[in-house]
């Protein structure tokens, strides 16, 4: 029988808010000593009550509008009840029953819509390392805020549900509400899935997959998951409703041992939060503040570069808002050199006389935009490269300079890399073009001399015959002698032009 | 309040209490004394008094803290076992603001586990006795706070109030005893028992004192997000305003004497407009001790005849209020002590292998049965399928509640009733009989659940020479008009 599969997927997201949901300590522990970000709210003292903070607030409100949700003016929180030692109250701080973030939807790049159901703001848990006979606890990520997506079983393949997981995640990059670093746990997945015969209305016994954080480790666990249950289904059995665990090692979903008992939350709303009001105002003003998301970014280069490539450079923000950068500079450099503004540390905004571009300016972005893809992506820290981007003035130098010809394609991607050396930083893209020799002679008077030099040169006699006989392709040769002589700084179609003027 | 001076040192004043906790040393009221901390304090005031600083409004005055307030002077225990060996790092705002004006703590004193009970029974360190009969309880769970008042101990003590702890134990004692309104002090740093109903509040001798204490411990506190914006000394500014013609004529209004409301002052000008003051008589039946309601009807007949008005209620939806209590607040008990579970400081249960069993070893050993018995309800009343049917119903008669007092309030200013239906019992009378403990609180917890504000006036004695105390109560954020009320009648009806 063939089976149609149905996937509902819960993301959770940490925010990367300055202190945590509940308390004014540093939430940023990364890098810092285990227990080192702990207020005694978050340690549970007796006594302690929670605190809100109100950027965890606007950076709900940003997260829901960048997938399209309503933002609710009431909200409130509840607790959610387990003991655990990774929860130091006993109970997280959720909402279960009203949510700030209602209904939404994120659009796929396949421009499938998956609908969103809620999401809401809670708490993170701490975290327990085991030994053979004891556990160490660390809190430093008690009630760092997140937010949790839940989406609707609107996904019918891994495909999807690895598009969803991306998109969500680039959602939340763009929106600048998280670090977005998945291996350490930045946003996290729980994949829900179940297979009903084709055309079936009611939905299967679903498995929940939890704590997936990779794109690929949702896909894969979902390959095998409708795996597993098509033969269970074909066997004629049924499907168990379970939490399994992923093995990344082994490509397997494994039954996590069962409780023996269901679990209770008893979930019950918190006194000691009054519940969240939000004006209209404030959720405007909040929402205003959203950057530009992917599918602007979609949007507005489409035509300008290939949509593959632009779904490449997509995965990094920082680099797509440098594009913009670049496009926007272009277009006023028409008239006004200078009106945007950067804080790039040490290149400085020149205000030099203004050139004609010959090129239309969506030609320099593509020409970065393939540096960027070509060269830099394929290096293996290029995660490291993008935290410190180039200035866009270096870029656009660049980019003019290879227009001009003044760098070959070669020398463009050479200078290019130094632009992201910390040595060479800062110290503008035609000083470092210089200093590595590498702008091309275009002076023909300057280039004729040294055409003339290479002539006289008794070694370039016989090619030169040749030549004069009919062998095109001993150019080839001479032109590897001017550039030689030039010290590789002649513009080489030029010294060919010359060549084949005084050999004609 | 007596407040050291030149001529009467405070460590003078901090010796004498010390001295009079160790001769009462047999009451049990005391967990724990702050000698040396209290002594060290005294003598840096005494040496500001002597360089001529000033000093706060309550330089060198001794108190008893209850012990559940967080402080790092001494351990927090809350007289419960599983707290055993914690010492707090941080203090309650309460407390941080009432030393800010010189007084000093003395001693922790006795309660409940956790605040759980009525008659400080049910502590890990034993009864505390009533202070005019040892062989009867304290009442509670603030029964140490009280007694220490009542015994001349201190001038003041600290206390908590869920669904009765302060007023019924002040009954019980013959002290002054006040709940504020839900959220006028700070709970920040008290160990919280209901968060919805805990407040905090005082014994004192005289309301003057509890006025002095209010303004100086009330207050929004950022660490409290549930406190409200202040109102108490705001009160009283526009009172002033309002009334600017006879600011001349009256005294100070910082310090120890009162200024009057307007309400207050209406009352005293004219006799004809005196305060309307609600009897509920649905309150008086059988089950509240004769001579009560005797003392109740006395103190109508005062206030009448100094020109108030009583006036008969109706109030019929009180009588949910202890099955609505007793679900919410096991409840939140439940849920508030889930942080005891011996992973990060108290006591921890060392014969567990694993893990379940180090929770289940640390809270068995650690909670008392009166503990346990709450969180057992407050989990059942909280499980799925349940929730419905018992919180969500409750929370529903809390609102009802709330609307009762508000109509009731459109008759009366304040209203009258018993604080508890019967006066100090025995030690051991009740302590193994739940229902009729929780049938104790039976007046005191409506307030509670609507958030409303009650004060015990001691009025006098029972033939058996025990106290026994009224309930005065007002609407929310009548708290100064309340205290003011109860100065005025106090003069006034004195027996």
């Amino acid at each position: 029988m063939k089976y149609t599969p149905t996937i509902g997927i819960e993301c959770h997201v940490q925010l990367s808010t300055k202190t945590k949901l509940f308390s004014e300590v540093d939430n940023d522990a990364r890098g810092k000593e285990p227990n080192s970000c702990v207020s005694p709210v978050d340690y549970a003292l007796p006594g302690m009550l929670p605190r809100l903070n109100g950027e965890a607030i606007k950076y709900a409100i940003r997260a829901g509008r960048a997938m399209n949700c309503e933002i609710n003016a009431f909200s409130r929180f509840d607790r959610k009840h387990y003991f655990y030692p990774d929860s130091p109250k006993g109970y997280q701080i959720t909402q279960f029953y009203q949510p700030i973030i209602g209904p939404g939807f994120v659009e796929l790049p396949s421009g499938t819509k998956i609908r969103i159901e809620h999401a809401h703001l809670e708490g993170d848990a701490g975290k327990l390392t085991h030994f053979s006979n004891y556990s160490l606890v660390d809190l430093n990520r008690v009630d760092t805020p997140l937010i949790e997506i839940v989406s609707m079983p609107d996904i019918h393949s891994p495909k999807d549900a690895h598009d969803y997981c991306k998109e969500l995640w680039r959602l939340m990059c763009y929106a600048e509400v998280t670090y977005g670093d998945l291996f350490n746990g930045n946003m996290r997945f729980d994949v829900n899935i179940s297979l009903a015969p084709e055309g079936a209305k009611e939905l299967g016994t679903r498995a929940e997959i939890k704590n997936l954080n990779s794109f690929r480790s949702v896909e894969r666990a979902a390959e095998y998951e409708i795996k597993r249950q098509t033969r269970i289904l074909n066997a004629g059995e049924k499907v168990v409703q379970e939490t399994r665990g992923w093995n990344d090692a082994t490509g397997e979903t494994t039954g996590q041992r069962s409780k023996e008992e269901a679990k209770d939350y008893r979930y019950m709303p918190e006194p000691d939060l009054p519940p969240i009001n939000l004006s209209q105002e404030f959720i405007d003003a909040e929402s205003a503040k959203l950057p530009m998301m992917p599918n602007d970014y979609r949007k507005k280069f489409e035509g300008t570069l290939k949509p593959d490539i632009l779904e490449i450079l997509l995965d990094y923000p920082s680099l797509m808002k440098k594009l913009d950068q670049l496009a926007t500079r272009e277009d006023a450099s028409e008239g006004l050199s200078e009106v945007t503004t950067e804080n790039e540390g040490a290149s400085p905004v020149t205000t030099g006389a203004s050139d004609p571009s010959p090129r239309k300016p969506s030609s320099r972005v593509s020409l970065i935009a393939n540096l960027f893809t070509s060269v830099l992506l394929a290096e293996e820290k290029s995660a490291e490269y993008l935290n410190d981007l180039p200035s866009t003035n270096d870029l656009k130098d660049l980019a003019e300079m290879n227009e001009k010809k003044e760098l070959s394609s070669t020398a463009t991607k050479e200078v290019f890399l130094k632009l992201f050396d910390p040595q060479m930083k800062g110290r503008g893209t035609k000083t470092i073009a210089k200093e590595l020799g590498l702008v091309q002679e275009n002076d023909l008077g300057a280039l004729e001399k040294i055409v003339d030099t290479v002539l006289a040169k008794p070694e370039t006699q016989k090619a030169q015959a040749d030549y004069k006989a009919g062998e095109q392709k001993v150019i080839g040769f001479l032109v590897g002698q001017v550039m030689k002589a030039s010290r590789g700084k002649a513009n080489p179609s030029a010294v060919q032009e010359i060549l084949r003027k005084k050999l004609a | 309040m007596k407040t050291a001076n030149k001529t009467v040192s405070a460590e003078r004043l901090v010796k004498d209490a010390l001295e009079k906790a160790k001769f009462f040393e047999d009451y049990h009221i005391f967990t724990s004394l702050n000698e040396e901390g209290a002594l060290k304090k005294a003598r840096e005031i005494d040496a500001k008094i002597k360089k001529g600083e000033k000093v706060g409004r309550l330089a060198g005055v001794p108190y008893a803290m209850k012990d559940n307030f967080l402080s790092p002077e001494g351990e927090t225990t809350a007289a419960a076992h599983i707290l055993e060996g914690f010492t707090a790092p941080v203090t309650a705002t309460a407390i941080k603001k009432l030393e800010a004006e010189g007084a000093i703590m003395i001693g922790r004193t006795n309660m409940d586990a956790f605040a759980h009970g009525s008659s400080t029974e049910n502590s890990y360190f034993g009864p505390t006795s009533n202070a005019f009969d040892k062989k009867r309880v304290a009442g509670g769970s603030s029964g140490g706070s009280a007694v220490a008042v009542a015994l001349d101990i201190v001038e003041f003590a600290t206390g908590t109030d869920t669904g009765g702890s302060i007023r019924q134990p002040a009954s019980f004692n013959g002290v002054y005893g006040f709940k504020p309104t839900f959220g006028t002090i700070s709970r920040y740093g008290v160990v919280a028992m209901a968060s919805s109903t805990d407040c905090i509040g005082f014994f004192t001798k005289a309301p003057e004192d509890m006025d002095l204490l209010m303004s100086i411990a009330s207050g929004q506190d950022p660490k409290d997000l549930t406190t409200l914006p202040d109102y108490y000394n705001i009160a009283e500014a526009d009172a002033e305003s309002d009334d600017s013609r006879h600011a001349s004529s009256r005294p100070s209004s910082r310090g120890s004497s009162l200024t009057r409301s307007p309400l207050v002052a209406k009352c005293l000008e004219s006799s004809n407009s005196c305060a309307r003051i609600g009897v509920i008589k649905d309150f008086d039946n059988e089950s509240v001790d004769p001579e009560i309601r005797q003392a109740l009807k006395k103190k109508c007949d005062a206030l009448e005849k100094k020109g108030h008005k009583v006036v008969e209620l109706s109030m019929p939806n009180l009588k949910y209020a202890l099955a609505a209590y007793y679900i919410i607040v096991p409840a939140e008990i439940a849920s508030n002590l889930s942080r005891y579970d011996g992973i990060r400081y108290g006591f921890r249960s060392n014969e567990s292998t694993d893990l379940t069993a180090l929770y289940s070893n640390t809270r068995s050993e650690g909670f008392m049965p009166e503990n346990k018995r709450r969180i057992m309800i407050g989990n059942f009343v909280l499980s799925s399928g349940f929730y419905d049917a018992y919180f969500l119903k409750a929370a529903k008669a809390r609102t009802l509640i709330i609307k009762e007092y508000e109509k009731a309030f459109s008759k009366c200013d304040f209203i009258l009733t018993p604080v508890s239906p019967n006066l100090a019992f025995k030690i051991g009378e009740k302590v193994n009989d739940p229902v009729s403990m929780y049938l104790e609180d039976v007046m005191s917890v409506p307030l509670n659940l609507a958030g409303i504000p009650g004060l015990t006036i001691p009025v006098g004695k029972a033939k058996s020479g025990l106290p026994i105390g009224l309930q005065l109560i007002g609407p929310r954020r009548s708290d100064k008009s309340l205290l003011e009320f109860a100065k005025e009648t106090e003069c006034s009806t004195a027996a």
